[in-house]
């Protein structure tokens, strides 16, 4: 009976919005619900975003932090879960007339469960253009390594 | 951690990845936008994009702002959980005529992109004294 009152679809606004549902599907923005993602995962559209990369050498993990600190970040590696916390303040201008405030503000806090085997010992992070770019190399034992035939 | 996405670079240079850009959708950066008696600021969240990738317009009355982002890739690199998935920034706005677009000023610093805007000098508030 709802759907009949409230779910009326205009012809052209219907097909607009299963075109929208389309596309958000196209682009994975609903990964949420068609895909099973890591426990630790956060919603998609939080502050900061983070893309994990690897190679045979090193996993890399990226977290998109502009106008942050990176002195101000606690960053650590624990049991191979990669833990990134800090905290972006943006006061607000009193004298101003606030249209959009779309920009994340306040402490962040992100972690990703990284594979068994890598080094904690070998992490490198460096900040620039406001990507914060951490590798952490894996275990020797754990790279893929040619084996020579005699 | 569930695969998400597949992309492994041949040959890990920025041309591969810039042309697969063209193709992807763009992002819409957040934005701050607020106005004072001088002008409208906008402040964008454009991680990863420096200068020379930063590309902002004004085409007629409307603000282009549109930024490529590049982060260090190695060969043969395989992506595991991907939040950010296109390397292109792009947003627009039409600009009110009493905006000055002559004397906009940018800077971007740690992938935050601060624009100013002024008023016009004609166009900014006035006291209209009340004779009586």
């Amino acid at each position: 009976m709802y759907e009949q009152l409230w779910g009326y679809q205009h012809p052209v606004s219907g097909q607009i919005r299963r075109l929208e549902q389309e596309l958000d599907e196209l682009f994975g923005r609903n990964t949420s619900l068609t895909g099973t993602r890591d426990i630790r995962s956060l919603p998609t559209g939080t502050f900061p975003a983070l893309n994990v990369a690897s190679t045979a050498e090193a996993i890399t993990v990226y977290l998109f932090a502009p106008g942050v600190d990176p002195k101000q970040l606690d960053l650590a590696l624990q049991q191979n879960v990669l833990s990134i916390s800090g905290e972006r303040e943006i006061p607000p201008d009193e004298h101003a007339t606030y249209y959009r405030r779309e920009r994340f503000s306040g402490p962040f806090r992100r972690a990703v469960s990284l594979p068994e085997e890598v080094d904690a010992e070998r992490v490198d992070a460096k900040y620039h253009n406001g990507i914060l770019t951490i590798k952490v190399d894996r275990r020797q034992a754990a790279r893929p390594r040619q084996i020579e035939v005699r | 951690m569930a695969t998400q996405q597949n992309i492994t670079q041949e040959n890990g240079t920025q041309a591969a990845a810039q042309a697969g850009a063209l193709r992807e959708s763009a992002m819409r950066p957040p934005v701050d936008i607020f106005e004072t008696a001088e002008g409208i600021t906008l402040i964008a969240d454009m991680p990863g994009v420096s200068r020379e990738h930063l590309n902002l317009q004004v085409e007629g009355n409307t603000l282009v702002l549109e930024g490529t982002l590049q982060f260090d890739m190695a060969q043969h690199m395989e992506a595991l959980y991907a939040d950010v998935r296109s390397t292109l920034y792009r947003c627009s706005f039409v600009l009110s005529p009493e905006l000055d677009t002559g004397r906009i000023e940018a800077l971007l610093k740690d992938g935050v992109l601060a624009v100013r805007i002024p008023k016009r000098p004609e166009a900014r508030p006035r006291r209209i004294e009340v004779r009586g």
